[in-house]
Formats: C-alpha cells, structure tokens, sequence
C-alpha cells in the first residue's frame, strides 16, 4: 500500500499494468487496492502539476493568513466550512502559531484577490485579522520542481 | 614535433572506450535525454557529506598513510565480515582511487609481458586496455542472453591455457545487470582450485541486487587465497566523484601492490577517506532505500521492453538492463546512434562492452521514473518508425 502510494505520489498517470510491474503484483490487486484507497477517501482525487506562469498568464495567487475567534464546540471547522465554499480557495489549512488559517486564493487579477479578502473572507463573523501575501514565483511544488532550476549533472553517458 | 614519434607504441595501440562516441553526439544534440549513465541518480547521503564538510573545518587535510586510514581500514575489513563472513586484517586491504585504481593496481601486480588474462564479456570497459598495456593478453569469455550472461565452467575450462594467469569475474555485471548466486559459483571454484590462477574479482555492484544476496567467490572453499576482491564506495553509497574504493587480497599480494600504490597515487583523496568511514558505518539503511526505488523502476522498464518488441532479460543485479535490440535489424552501434540523432535519447551500443554484447544495448535506470518513461516513450516511437521504412 505504502509503495503504492509513493509512486501515485510521482505520476498518477502511471497505469495498473506499469504499477504491477514495479510492485511485484497483479494488475487486478493494483486496481483492487486503488478502488479501496478511493473509496475509504484516502485517494481523494488525481490533479495536474502546472507551471502556472506558463499555463495561464493572467492568474494571481495570494496566500491569506487569517486570526479567527474559535467558537464554543465547533472550534475552527464552522469558518472553514464557509470558506471552502469558494471557488477561488484553492486549499485552506489549520496552523499553529502566529495565525489560525492559512488560504490559498487564486484570482485573475491583483484587485479581484483584494476585493474576495475584503468582501468575502474579512467579512466572516469570527475573523479578526488578514494579512495577504501574493506569490511571486513557484520554484517547487508537490515534489516537482517548476522553475527551470533542476539539470541532471552526471554526464550523458559515463562508463 | 611529430608527436605520433614520441608517443609509446603501446598507448597508440589502446582504442579509446566506446562509449565515448556516444557522448559526443549526446552532448553536440539539443534536447537530448539521456539512460546512458553508469552512476546513481540519488545524492551522497547527507551525513557522509557532513563528514567531509567536518574533516574540512577541523582538520589539516594531510596525506594518509599509504594504503588509506587505519581506522578506514577496519572499518572496511568489518564490513566485509558482516556481508560476507571473510576475514581480512587491515593490512591485507589498500583504500584505492575508486574501483578503477584497484583494477589496475591488481592488473598491473600480477601480470608478465605474454601472461593471458580471462575477461567475462559483456563487462566494463577497463579490463582489456590495463591488461594490454601491462603487456598481458587479454582472452574474452563470452556470455551469452541464453544463459543469463553468467560465466559457466565450460566456458572458463576451454580457454584456459599454460599462460593463464588471472581471470576477472565481474559480477553483479555492468552492462547486463547479471548476478551469480553461490550454485553457480561453485562450478567456477572447482576448476580454479588447485591451479595458479588469481581471481579478480570485481564487485563494485554488490551491495545493488534484487532478491539475492551478493555471493563473492572468495567465499568459496579455498578460493580466498586465490582472489583479489575489489569493491568501492560509488555505487553502493552514491559516491561516484569521491573517488573511493578498495581492494582486499592475501598479503603477499597486496605488500607488492601497495608499492604500485604508493608510487603512482601516494594516497587515496584524506576527505573522502574520512567520508567513507560514515558512510560504511551509519549509511545501511540509505543503500535499503535506494535499493527499494532501483527496484521498482527495474520491474518496469523490464516489463516496458518486453512489451515494446525488445526482449530483455531479466537483471538480478547493478542498475542496467540490456535489452536485445534484434526486432529493429540493425547493429548495436546504428541502433544507437539513430536513436540518439533521430529520437535524441542516449544509450549505450552493447558492443561497447565486448563483441558479445552486439546485438543488445544498454540502458541505465539510474533516473527518476517519469523520466524513464519519457525516454521509453522515444524509443517506442523510434521502433515504430522502423517497423514503417520495412
């Protein structure tokens, strides 16, 4: 299962015949044991890794930290709820330290993340405070590097 | 000058490697990726790197002792115990300049001008230009797919002679990937027992197999006395450019190499010495992780060459495969030179490894599995287009 997973993890895209063969299984147990992963939410969807600047020139992502007032029993998860809603929250996490949650909004200009802070997120009963940082350039995500920073240093070919 | 006059004969004669044909081409091609390599993908583990960086802010780095750190030494002799239950005392080891230096310190200690020199092939390039240029006469064993490239007894008893005075047995094999388990070692024993012939016996691959332990022959009944065991930090601890490596043998061996040793190189680089000890010492569990990840990507592009048309034996050892290239009808040499101009990815000619591995290519799986893949997908497209000008 573990091995499984790690290699999901570097190419999802990678077929239950090719995760067989690495795994020393079947290509039934493969797609047994992925239906398994999905179905007890473990898996929860497969996505793409973009260079965003090379996708979609116009897109501006900005990361959110946000002081909240928990509430009596229902702690942080009654404004998360109201935050996920939106589509322009592309993930949203619980911190420790300095801030409570950490929203990651992804907008198609500077001003249109300025207003959802303003209108949407400021505007939640519970929020004390926003600070909003806007993401300049992605050198990794997810494991994969996104600038052109990575070159193979080895030779071509060596004995 | 005319420096054709100047030259040594004997160094003129020596062709240079094969394989770096294909690095010019490689490195002149835009685009190109490479499966070429014979060294890992994964960085020297972190705490060995730490150990050189410490042997550098707190120490003079001074030469050591001829044949490497005592203390390197012992530990190198310990380790051996543990793998292989073979004990050796510090001073029947000398810390080399990688693999290599070994090879050519054994090479160069046993051999007089006429002296024959058994060399299993398919095998790493280095064996016939050192024998030749120690005035010996390098005779090739040839292996064949069919019995799975590994030295077999009949093999060895026919080309043995009176002038036979070494045999080198490469193994876990670079280009094939091909083991040889302790059944199938024995054979070989049995013939070498009770004759004059030194094994060298390199094993620079042993810590890299799937599904077996490594077996070395001088764990053989009375084959220790009778082999120079060669081994180094490059592969098992991503250490290619440390240049580290070691030989062990019986004293009276050793005491004349050390001499070739100390003559020609002194002693082995101080900071990689003292990063050799970390990695022997506390460095087993990142060989288990890297051992892990080369295997799965071994499964794959085992099954992925199958399925392609390129019949591809299945390798116990090392990080090659050595895939037959027959469906394509073309040499070794044009298989790989088309693929690297037309389809832009590099690898090697089996033939650069011996005549007996024409007819196959080999590919490295030291990369990460997406880039395989990719590389995969160009050779796929290459078959095809030949499939289409038939």
């Amino acid at each position: 299962m573990e091995t499984l997973l790690k290699l999901l993890r570097q190419n999802s895209r990678l077929s239950n015949a090719q995760l067989a063969a690495m795994t020393g299984t079947t290509e039934n147990e493969v797609a047994a044991k992925i239906q398994e992963l999905e179905n007890t939410g473990i898996i929860k969807g497969y996505s793409v890794i973009l260079d965003e600047d090379k996708a979609e020139k116009d897109v501006v992502t900005a990361i959110i930290e946000l002081r909240v007032t928990p509430q009596a029993d229902v702690g942080f998860d009654d404004i998360s709820k109201k935050i996920v809603i939106y589509d322009e929250v592309t993930s949203l996490t619980l911190m420790s330290g300095g801030y409570d949650l950490a929203v990651t909004v992804t907008c198609a200009s500077l001003k249109e993340v300025a207003l959802f802070v303003a209108q949407r997120l400021s505007t939640i009963k519970g929020v004390l405070s926003t600070t909003t940082h806007f993401v300049l350039k992605r050198y990794k995500e997810k494991g994969f590097i996104i600038s052109d920073g990575e070159y193979d240093e080895r030779e071509f070919v060596s004995p | 000058m005319d420096y054709d006059k100047i030259l040594s004969d004997k160094i003129k004669t020596i062709k240079p490697s094969g394989i770096r044909k294909f690095f010019d081409i490689a490195a002149q091609t835009e685009g190109v990726i490479s499966l070429g390599v014979g060294e890992p993908d994964f960085p020297t583990p972190w705490s060995v790197r730490r150990a050189a960086i410490e042997t550098i802010e707190r120490r003079r780095i001074v030469y050591t002792a001829n044949p490497g750190l005592l203390e390197l030494r012992k530990t190198i002799c310990s380790k051996v115990e543990e793998r292989l239950g073979l004990k050796y005392e510090p001073d029947e080891a000398i810390v080399t300049v990688g693999g290599s230096e070994a090879i050519d310190l054994a090479i160069r200690t046993i051999l007089n001008p006429g002296d024959e020199v058994l060399i299993v092939e398919p095998s790493f390039v280095c064996y016939s230009p050192i024998t030749e240029l120690a005035g010996g006469i390098p005779v090739p064993l040839e292996t064949s797919e069919k019995e799975e490239f590994k030295l077999t007894a009949e093999t060895l008893r026919s080309k043995i002679t009176e002038r036979t005075k070494m045999l080198i047995l490469p193994y876990p094999n670079n280009p094939t990937g091909a083991i040889m388990t302790k059944e199938e070692l024995e054979p070989i024993a049995e013939v070498l027992r009770g004759t004059d012939i030194i094994v060298l016996s390199d094993e620079i691959y042993s810590e890299l197999t799937y599904g077996e332990k490594h077996t070395s022959i001088a764990q053989l009944d009375g084959m220790k006395e009778r082999t120079i065991l060669v081994n180094g930090f490059s592969k098992a601890y991503a250490m290619t450019g440390w240049r580290l490596g070691y030989v062990l043998g019986p004293k009276p061996i050793i005491k004349q190499m050390l001499k070739l040793h100390q003559y020609a190189i002194m002693s082995s680089p101080t900071i990689s010495q003292y990063a050799g000890i970390e990695a022997i010492r506390h460095c087993d569990d990142e060989i288990k992780k890297m051992v892990d990840e080369y295997d799965a990507r071994r499964r794959l592009i085992v099954k992925e060459f199958n399925r392609m048309g390129m019949e591809c034996f299945e390798p116990k050892g090392a990080f090659y495969v050595f895939p037959s290239i027959k469906c394509s009808g073309l040499s070794s040499e044009e298989f790989c030179t088309r693929l690297v101009e037309e389809y832009k990815v590099a690898i090697v000619p089996g033939n650069a490894f011996g005549q007996s591995g024409e007819g196959y290519v080999r590919v490295s799986y030291a990369y990460s599995i997406n880039h395989i893949l990719e590389a995969l997908k160009r050779i796929e497209a290459f078959l095809a287009s030949l499939k289409n000008e038939k």
